[in-house]
């Protein structure tokens, strides 16, 4: 707040008319470029999005990983399958759940609905964001089964086939019904436990923290309506051995019934997010 | 397309529910003005900023924002074609909301260069938080800066789109002494360099220092309107002059001729009145006399 004046004044409508507006494309590169660079600098959150569970799968793996399900597949195999998917979820549902509540509850989100991005280049920003941690996430979560619990990447290509449209369809559910979550907190205090214990309890029920088999009837039932129970199916058809689909409920891997949850879903996501999505709190 | 205009609002309602909010407010802020909306909380006031803003739908009236209608960037997202219109207004209008301290983990400059890139002719990041006085926390986070930093970032983001017209909804909350009169110093830089500001405070001193004109909201109704000098009809005012009776009580008469007064009672007195204060109702009088009683005035316009 120096004395001085400013270069440039406000200038006529004319003068502007001559200058467009920046592209949609690259404000939405430019809101990934910033959300990335914001959220590896938020030590607690990397921590807590990449840490968990990858420590979750040692601990896990580590207490019963040497049993034999049967069918030559490992408690740890079928544990890291499991924790795959939910690794993605945590990276795409629980983490823009909570990112999203939270930015709208400190005034960020209205902050940004005052400027001239399109509400297209902060989404943009935030499929950049989700991208880059679930890939990450599932890097990493790989990499400690393959080090701990004997896990394979698989070799045919077909089974990378399925990897790719399983994380694709999986997490496009879970990023858009977290959108659609960012909804419920009231405050950005109570966003992560508001969010986080539905999680960890859908984590139990869908087969990411014990082996879906041993979950009980009606707990997996209840699973089996939301999207973490197929993610985790579909990753176990691509890490466990072919004969490990007789430990399924099925019997099988179930392919189209996974691809058709995840579409559900997607569809599910799309809708209530364009119903319920707001720029500003309630407060 | 732009009317002379910055601001024209006619009879503009919003309820809440069964509250009415704004009760039929008409509104002209001229191009190149300081206007001051003054009001008490719960008067109105935010209600009708935000509805400028685009924040906030209306129910009745007629508004228009810089030539466009800031109804219609509230459902924008809709239409192309209107989105664009849309966006091309709010690359023209600059708004400074009260960010929360907890903001991501940037730099003071990495989130102002980074807001600089929605707009088309922004400032240089670097200037606009010259402006604010920021320059020595530039590398500093933002989740690290004190209060009264954290609302000069907020001007910052706000007029780094080198905005024609500005809303400040009550900008020097939390400032010190010293960073509100430099505040009031950036202010009329911006507006000597023809930046239209609507400003909302609680400081009326702010008001009377920094506005061309003011209104004052009470009760969903504009209940004055005019220059700091003569709102409310203060320069007509009754003045008071007081003095001590030679019986020593205290003797103050209200009067639309002090100066007549005042030689009288030299003449009485033969020579000094002792005591003697002539004064005239100060902005904060007229004010609290306003929003007092804003059904005897009944929302008529001055």
């Amino acid at each position: 707040m120096t004395e001085r004046t400013a270069t440039v004044g406000p200038g006529t409508s004319t003068d502007r008319a001559a200058v467009p507006l920046p592209s949609a494309w690259r404000l939405g590169a430019a809101r990934g470029a910033i959300e990335v660079k914001a959220f590896f600098r938020d030590k607690m959150a990397v921590a807590f999005i990449f840490g968990l569970p990858s420590i979750l799968l040692i601990l896990l793996g580590s207490i019963f990983g040497s049993q034999a399900a049967a069918h030559g597949v490992t408690v740890g195999q079928l544990f890291t399958a499991g924790m795959i998917a939910g690794g993605i979820m945590s990276t795409s549902f629980q983490y823009l759940a909570i990112g999203i509540a939270t930015e709208r509850e400190t005034g960020m989100l209205k902050r940004l609905s005052g400027t001239p991005i399109p509400p297209t280049a902060y989404f943009a920003g935030k499929v950049v964001q989700v991208m880059v941690c679930t890939v990450s996430e599932t890097v990493l979560l790989v990499a400690v089964g393959m080090l701990f619990y004997h896990l394979h990447l698989p070799t045919q290509p077909g089974r990378w086939w399925t990897f790719a449209w399983v994380f694709v369809l999986g997490s496009a559910a879970c990023a858009l019904t977290g959108i659609a979550a960012s909804s419920v907190p009231r405050s950005a205090a109570s966003a992560t436990p508001v969010i986080t214990l539905p999680f960890t309890v859908l984590q139990f029920v869908s087969g990411v923290y014990v082996p879906f088999n041993d979950v009980p009837r009606w707990m997996g039932d209840v699973g089996s309506v939301f999207p973490l129970k197929w993610m985790a199916q579909g990753m176990r058809s691509v890490f466990l051995p072919e004969q490990g689909a007789a430990l399924e409920p099925a019997g099988t891997w179930e392919h189209g019934r996974i691809a058709l949850v995840l579409a559900v879903w997607i569809v599910a996501g799309l809708v209530l997010c364009t119903k319920t999505f707001r720029w500003q709190s309630r407060n | 397309m732009d009317s002379g205009a910055a601001v024209m609002v006619r009879g503009l309602r919003k309820s809440y529910r069964d509250v009415t909010a704004v009760a039929g407010i008409d509104l002209e802020i001229n191009r190149g003005e300081v206007f001051a909306l003054l009001g008490p909380n719960g008067a109105g006031k935010t209600t009708t900023v935000e509805i400028l803003e685009g924040f906030r739908r209306r129910d009745q009236g007629t508004v228009s924002v810089l030539g466009h209608d800031p109804g219609r960037a509230s459902r924008a997202s809709r239409a192309s074609r209107a989105s664009r219109a849309s966006r091309a207004w709010r690359a023209r209008i600059g708004i400074v909301l009260q960010l929360a301290s907890t903001g991501p983990e940037l730099t003071v400059l990495e989130m102002v260069s980074h807001f600089a890139g929605f707009y088309p002719r922004p400032r240089r990041p670097e200037e606009a938080i010259d402006l604010v006085g920021l320059t020595a926390k530039a590398g500093s986070r933002i989740s690290k800066l004190s209060g009264g930093q954290t609302r000069r970032l907020d001007v910052a983001l706000g007029i780094v789109g080198r905005p024609e017209l500005l809303f400040l909804d009550e900008p020097t909350t939390g400032f010190d002494p010293e960073a509100r009169r430099q505040f009031w110093q950036l202010i009329r830089t911006l507006r000597g360099d023809g930046t239209t500001i609507l400003l909302t405070t609680h400081y009326l001193d702010e008001a009377e220092a920094l506005a061309d004109r003011i209104a004052v909201i009470a009760a969903g109704r504009i209940v004055a309107e005019g220059d700091p000098g003569t709102l409310g009809g203060r320069s007509e005012a009754a003045a008071r002059v007081s003095w001590d009776a030679p019986r020593g009580e205290r003797t103050t008469v209200e009067t639309s001729t002090p100066t007549r007064t005042v030689t009288e009672l030299a003449r009485e007195f033969d020579g000094e009145v002792p005591g003697l204060t002539v004064t005239r109702p100060t902005l904060e009088d007229i004010y609290l006399d306003l929003i007092a009683a804003p059904e005897n005035i009944g929302g008529e316009q001055p």
